[in-house]
């Protein structure tokens, strides 16, 4: 039956998008320090590595770092620009959402290149700071988007009945508006989140040199010594990027959030 | 009934736009007076106005790797979304726990780090681990080998990458399309496979466009895969834009590049902005 | 004393006037009803007294203050919209306590008054639920709860009713009117209902296109419609085309019928429309029009009968026990009540 052929497809398709992480996966339970799959005497002891060697614990610190708080900059920013396109027209709300969605659509190689320059201009080429601001700019799309999905849910009735009731506009934003965004803007940010860890090309042309993240390392690694560690890191953070979009397909409605129902009339 | 006007200061807005031109806009701009300095050999660049390194790119070198580039990811595209397409049509058709745990799987495999799938790949790839090995056990392969580098591994790299992208980008459309329009073709004879090209294609017309120019654009970008999965000769521009700004120093010449690439992309992007247009006007 | 008053209020938006010129007074604690079909602007009025809308031209006057200038939050109205526009991320006795917290009242006070609010409106045991562990009557009851916590000036509801189901709809049409009384407060309702308008108010406000056709107390505007629309609109009525004689003398197809004193003229001599409700046409032996028995209906509690006057069709009721004789397709005539005339321009 069709239905049968449509479960069958979808399935090794899911297979083949799973098979590289669990080959990495068994790579990372290798006794020895060696790629092989299946892995060969069975240990956890690369999981406790990356955890004390200092070769990998600095760009695991980093990465944590840059991706806290660019997220937190990406949302800082995306948060007053979603705000202002949904409650106004004209050319500034449109212009500002170009603004907003273009640095995650345009090729990554660009920005990078801009950032690169940009921060070379500054002489802050090669510090964390820079990382960070470069990233928050990178991943503002995110946010810009959950939020704005979020805002045109809100029934704009809940808002006038604020008003009826003696709210001002202040109050209104504080007290109805900004709640029933808190888990969109919590989304953003995870999706910041695990999307800064992940970037390689923009950390890298920024900073690559001093302040190296753990997609960095492992990249170095592929170039000069492979060892199970970085399996042991790809498994980290696919498990991480399965808790939270887990989390939030568990407590929010994914679907939607990806835009399966008609949110927003255009 | 529309958003409410203004319930929200007016100032507000200068946070964001304070903040991306300041950090985004000014980047760009210094980018572009940086495409037309003068290159100084061994420091970096000083300011003044030449077409030079645009000139340079326009040798047959680069102009080879400008094509292999489009090649490539247009290939990539096509590939992916030919596989997306129909699996977002049938995702869009299960419950919501289905849906949002295979949903879940691609947010997860979208936000894996170029280098984690490089990595993933070449070692799936790789002779002493993955399908080298299988295809031995299985008797199809007398010994095992490795699959990569090869074109054939950056293909897969690419499309691995461009999938969820893809899929994510046909969603929305895709789910908002009428079952009963289908299931209308179906009660009037029908078979399925043409309800899929005569209804269900043509009316995704734009969204499948967008899917091909948003994947094609992102692969473009892609930077680490020509180097852990292909050879030398499948080196795309972005790997030589990273190549001349890094490693030979030569900023303004990686400038002019990422402006031609930057051309090429919006270029896409707005001749798909109207080919959606002219779909959506005919509708 | 007159509490709240509109002077020549309109409102357009782009070439279409969805409210025009509305000047009417609505006296302290009067209960009213706006009425009419939708796109007759009658929620366009309810938003222009709250300040939702802005007025493209005329005042509102509260109490002799001119409201015109006075933004929504500071009009102290309390309003329940369609939606009910309860907030999901508060519970119940936060809903209501919203307005109180707004103006600074601390936690125990303001938890206390929405309590008594709560008690009122029978949801006493409900403050720690959320919106949506409620009914749709009970989340009724706690956005009306929220409108009045702040003892507002004039209370607004925007089809309050609307998305209850029918026996649902018309207890909580009684029990909206006993509490309006006993509070006292001036209530504006929006309602497209007739039925529920007739059964709350003290007044009725029937729109049309953006204008007042009628104000005036239900019976009123039941008895003595002013123009064909609100006849047609109030209830159901027969409207037969006519001639009017300066000796208030009805002639139709041929057929006179003299008009007491009781009966009401709202027009010039010349064409005219008479207006009849079913209940008041009778079928009699005597002269009059001529009809045939064109469908019987028993509705149980009367009888309906749809006649037939030279291609215009009347309807006619009749409680069971005065059921006419006449049965399908025969020939009769009819006579209307008199006193119950109403003669309307054409």
């Amino acid at each position: 039956m069709t239905a049968w052929i449509k479960s069958l497809y979808i399935g090794l398709i899911l297979l083949l998008l799973v098979a590289p992480i669990v080959v990495v996966a068994g790579v990372s339970l290798n006794e020895a320090q060696s790629l092989r799959f299946p892995p060969q005497d069975l240990s956890l002891r690369w999981y406790g590595a990356l955890f004390r060697e200092p070769d990998w614990l600095v760009p695991l610190r980093n990465s944590l770092v840059i991706a806290a708080t660019s997220s937190l900059l990406a949302v800082l920013v995306a948060l007053p620009l979603a705000l202002h396109v949904w409650s106004r027209r004209g050319w500034l709300s449109r212009g500002l959402y170009t603004l907003g969605v273009a640095p995650f659509m345009l090729p990554p190689v660009i920005s990078a290149l801009g950032f690169l320059v940009f921060w070379v201009s500054l002489g802050m080429y090669g510090q964390m700071a820079a990382t960070i601001v470069s990233h928050g700019v990178f991943l503002v799309t995110l946010p810009v988007v959950t939020i704005s999905l979020g805002l045109n849910a809100i029934d704009p009735a809940l808002i006038e009945a604020a008003r009826t009731m003696g709210a001002a506009r202040g109050q209104v934003l504080r007290t109805v508006i900004l709640p029933l965004i808190v888990p969109y803007i919590l989304s953003g940010y995870a999706f910041a989140f695990v999307l800064s860890l992940n970037e390689y090309i923009i950390a890298y042309m920024v900073a690559g040199f001093t302040v190296e993240t753990l997609p960095i390392k492992i990249f170095n690694s592929l170039r000069y010594g492979y060892t199970p560690i970085m399996g042991v890191v790809s498994v980290l953070f696919i498990l991480l990027a399965v808790a939270v979009f887990g989390m939030i397909g568990r407590f929010g409605n994914l679907p939607r959030l990806m835009g399966s129902e008609r949110v927003r009339d255009q | 009934m529309s958003a409410p006007q203004k319930a929200t200061p007016g100032w507000l807005a200068a946070i964001p736009a304070l903040a991306l031109g300041i950090f985004f806009i000014v980047p760009f701009a210094i980018m572009l007076s940086v495409s037309v300095a003068h290159r100084v050999p061994g420091g970096f660049f000083e300011p003044g106005f030449e077409l030079a390194s645009y000139i340079r790119f326009l040798s047959a070198f680069f102009g080879s790797i400008l094509v292999t580039s489009i090649t490539i990811s247009a290939a990539a595209a096509a590939i992916c979304v030919t596989l997306a397409f129909p699996f977002t049509v049938f995702l869009a058709g299960m419950g919501r726990r289905a849906q949002t745990w295979i949903l879940v799987i691609l947010l997860s495999v979208l936000s894996l780090s170029e280098v984690i799938i490089g990595f993933s790949l070449s070692t799936l790839l790789s002779k002493t681990a993955g399908v080298g090995n299988l295809l031995a056990w299985l008797g199809i392969l007398e010994t095992s080998r490795a699959f990569t580098p090869s074109l054939f591994a950056l293909l897969t790299g690419m499309c691995y990458l461009g999938f969820p992208y893809a899929v994510l980008v046909l969603y929305p459309p895709v789910s908002r399309l009428d079952p009963e329009l289908g299931e209308a073709a179906r009660t009037m004879g029908a078979s399925p496979l043409r309800t899929f090209f005569g209804v269900t294609l043509p009316l995704l017309r734009a969204p499948v466009l967008g899917a091909l120019v948003l994947v094609f654009v992102f692969t473009l970008g892609v930077y680490l895969l020509p180097q852990v999965l292909g050879r030398p000769q499948h080196w795309t521009l972005s790997v030589h834009i990273t190549d001349q700004a890094i490693f030979q120093s030569n900023l303004p010449f990686a400038a002019a590049m990422a402006v031609l690439l930057l051309v090429v992309t919006l270029m896409l992007v707005g001749l798909t902005l109207l080919l959606g247009r002219d779909a959506g006007a005919r509708q | 004393m007159t509490e709240l008053s509109l002077h020549g209020l309109t409102k357009r938006f782009g070439g279409f006037t969805a409210v025009d010129d509305v000047t009417l007074d609505i006296p302290d604690g009067d209960f009213v009803c706006l009425l009419g079909p939708s796109g007759c602007g009658k929620t366009t009025l309810l938003r222009l007294i709250a300040g939702l809308e802005t007025p493209s031209a005329g005042r509102i006057v509260l109490a002799g203050q001119d409201q015109s200038d006075v933004p929504t939050h500071k009009r102290g109205f309390g309003m329940v919209f369609q939606s009910l526009a309860l907030f999901p991320h508060l519970s119940v006795i936060d809903n209501v306590a919203y307005p109180l917290a707004l103006r600074g009242h601390d936690r125990a006070d303001r938890h206390a008054r929405a309590q008594e609010l709560l008690d009122l409106v029978q949801l006493g045991g409900m403050g720690a639920r959320r919106i949506h562990q409620l009914s749709g009557g009970q989340r009724q009851r706690v956005a009306i709860a929220r409108g009045l916590a702040i003892d507002p000036a004039v209370f607004l509801l925007d089809e309050p009713l609307s998305a209850l189901d029918a026996n649902l709809r018309e207890h909580m049409q009684v029990e909206l009117r006993q509490l309006q009384q006993r509070l006292g407060v001036t209530t504006v309702v929006v309602t497209h209902d007739q039925k529920e308008a007739l059964t709350m108010a003290d007044t009725v406000i029937v729109m049309d296109g953006g204008r007042v056709q009628q104000m005036g107390a239900p019976m009123e505007v039941y008895r003595d419609p002013a123009n064909a629309f609100v006849a047609s609109f109030i209830g159901n009525s027969n409207l037969l085309p006519c001639t009017l004689t300066r000796d208030r003398t009805l002639e139709m197809s041929g057929v006179r019928m003299a008009l007491s004193d009781a009966d009401r003229v709202k027009c010039e001599p010349g064409p005219a429309m008479l207006s009849v409700r079913p209940e008041d046409v009778r079928i009699t032996d005597a002269k009059g029009l001529p009809a045939t028995v064109a469908f019987i209906r028993d509705l149980g509690e009367s009888v309906q009968y749809v006649l037939d006057h030279q291609g215009t069709e009347l309807t006619a009721l009749f409680a069971p026990r005065d059921r006419p004789s006449a049965g399908l397709g025969d020939a009769v005539t009819l006579d209307f009540e008199t006193g119950r005339r109403v003669v309307l321009a054409r």
